[in-house]
């Protein structure tokens, strides 16, 4: 038997030769010994003459629970860029005051950024409802927190953690949160010193340090999309801000972060909304601007 | 409205309106790639003769191709016939164009003149390719948020000033809305004796209600 599983005759006749050598067009006349090419004699998944569910069709229903939901695939009300920057005090950010619903300016007096406990602010750009919802999600956590009521405070890099595992859960599970965000804000962080003291002993033991214990105010400021991807620099922008303002921004504060003063800052800010304005059709010339330097909120 | 790729789109707000002495045209100033804005200070009016001009809005490069054939058809016409066309001519030249190739082209125009036989007259072109005269036009994707405030608004035979107003409120509204449309306004004023043309930047504008 040759491997084909076709039985071919032992003896071949003259006249058959080359028939059994073609490949064979019609129907097959010769007996498949394989039982996986049989096929099955009938469909037990599908019963078209079961009354239950009612209505059943021929063709393989696909049950809305198998289906990937694909709610958020489609961001309808959606908020444009939001910009950022650390300057020597603390971060600041900016956003327009635009939601808009495809190319019509819909809501403008929709508030993008958003404080969170004293010392963090998160603004968003992308789907408004996904933010309204983050939104909730952040104020619940910051409640259970307050009510364990344990002396800790969430800092901004612990909120920027939290939004990322949000943000990264929903992609895993297809139903991604539609937003890109930007988090920053200032946190107090306690860190210890080792200072070296000279001591006039007669042993000279010069490896004498002091423990200090200092709290310092960090700046922090990251970026978070759909997606889960995150990252940190001392300027962030997201969508249009990303092609357009964030150059800008990169020229004027890298290198500077320190001795970038208030009054600096709020000129580039302005200049990259400005410019904003211009170049992205889903814009508008009302913007709002948050400044986060030591314990302050201010707008 | 289907773009290819890359196109550059004229989504636009457009608009004419008669008035007692001849017509005056007008047109918002942005042309977006997407939601990139691509030229913040175009001109949309496009002049296909002395004293017939037409509004441009849909493919920039559709509307551009076909207010240059019709251009040169009316110079032609001009030659052949010793007189000036009449701004009925120039709108059926357009409705040609747009109808035969209607397959292949995204065109709306709004085409507005001063002949001596019908005075000020404007006639409508959307996309289709049909033709339709109207005493005043709106047209293009910001138009749809003014239909209520221009039906509410307009007058036959309003004076010059009047007209004005009435445009740059109109195109505003639109322009506050519309994310299409932007920039600052183009005008056109159409009379007997010749064509003044207006520019009014963004920042000069009425401002209404911000939200």
């Amino acid at each position: 038997m040759t491997p084909a599983g076709k039985c071919q005759p032992d003896h071949v006749s003259p006249l058959q030769q080359t028939h059994s050598t073609a490949t064979p067009t019609g129907p097959q006349t010769q007996m498949d010994h394989f039982p996986s090419h049989w096929g099955k004699p009938r469909q037990d998944n599908v019963d078209p003459y079961s009354p239950m569910p009612l209505y059943s069709s021929l063709t393989p229903q696909v049950h809305p629970w198998e289906e990937p939901i694909t709610r958020t695939l489609n961001p309808l009300v959606t908020g444009s860029s939001v910009i950022a920057l650390k300057y020597k005090d603390g971060i600041m950010m900016a956003a327009d005051n635009l939601a808009s619903y495809g190319s019509l300016a819909r809501f403008r007096d929709v508030e993008r950024l958003y404080p969170v406990g004293e010392h963090t602010v998160v603004g968003a750009s992308g789907d408004m409802s996904d933010f309204h919802y983050i939104k909730h999600v952040l104020d619940s956590l910051m409640i259970k927190e307050t009510y364990i009521d344990d002396g800790h405070v969430l800092g901004t890099p612990h909120i920027y953690e939290y939004l990322f595992r949000v943000m990264y859960n929903h992609r895993s599970k297809f139903n991604p949160l539609w937003n890109s965000l930007v988090v920053g804000g200032v946190h107090k962080k306690e860190k210890y010193a080792y200072v070296p003291i000279l001591l006039n002993l007669k042993h000279h033991n010069s490896n004498v340090k002091l423990r200090l214990r200092i709290s310092c105010h960090l700046r922090f400021l990251g970026y978070i999309n759909l997606r889960g991807t995150t990252y940190k620099s001392s300027t962030v922008a997201t969508g249009f801000g990303a092609e357009v303002a964030q150059p800008l921004m990169r020229k004027e504060v890298e290198g500077k972060e320190d001795t970038l003063t208030e009054e600096e800052a709020i000129k580039i800010i302005n200049t990259c909304m400005k410019v904003l304005f211009y170049m992205d059709a889903r814009s508008l010339n009302k913007v709002s601007c948050v400044e986060k330097f030591r314990n302050f909120l201010s707008h | 409205m289907v773009l290819k790729e890359g196109e550059v789109n004229l989504g636009t707000t457009t608009m004419a309106v008669t008035f007692k002495g001849g017509v005056i045209i007008g047109a918002d100033s942005r042309s977006t790639i997407g939601s990139f804005i691509a030229n913040r200070v175009t001109n949309k009016l496009a002049e296909v003769h002395d004293l017939i001009y037409c509004c441009r809005s849909g493919s920039s490069a559709d509307t551009q191709a076909v207010s240059d054939i019709v251009r040169y058809y009316l110079q032609m016409y001009t030659v052949n016939e010793k007189e000036p066309p009449s701004v009925r001519t120039a709108a059926a030249l357009f409705r040609e164009l747009c109808y035969t190739n209607k397959d292949n082209l995204t065109a709306g125009f709004i085409v507005a003149g001063w002949d001596r036989h019908d005075k000020g007259t404007i006639w409508n072109v959307p996309l289709g390719g049909s033709l339709h005269q109207q005493p005043f036009a709106i047209g293009g994707s910001g138009s749809t948020y003014i239909y209520g405030y221009c039906d509410a608004t307009f007058r036959e035979d309003m004076s010059k000033d009047e007209c004005m107003e009435f445009m740059k409120n109109s195109i505003s509204l639109a322009m506050s809305r519309d994310g299409s449309s932007g920039g600052c306004i183009r005008l056109a004023v159409i009379t007997e004796t010749g064509v003044e043309k207006i520019f009014v930047p963004g920042n000069k504008l009425q401002v209404h209600w911000e939200g």
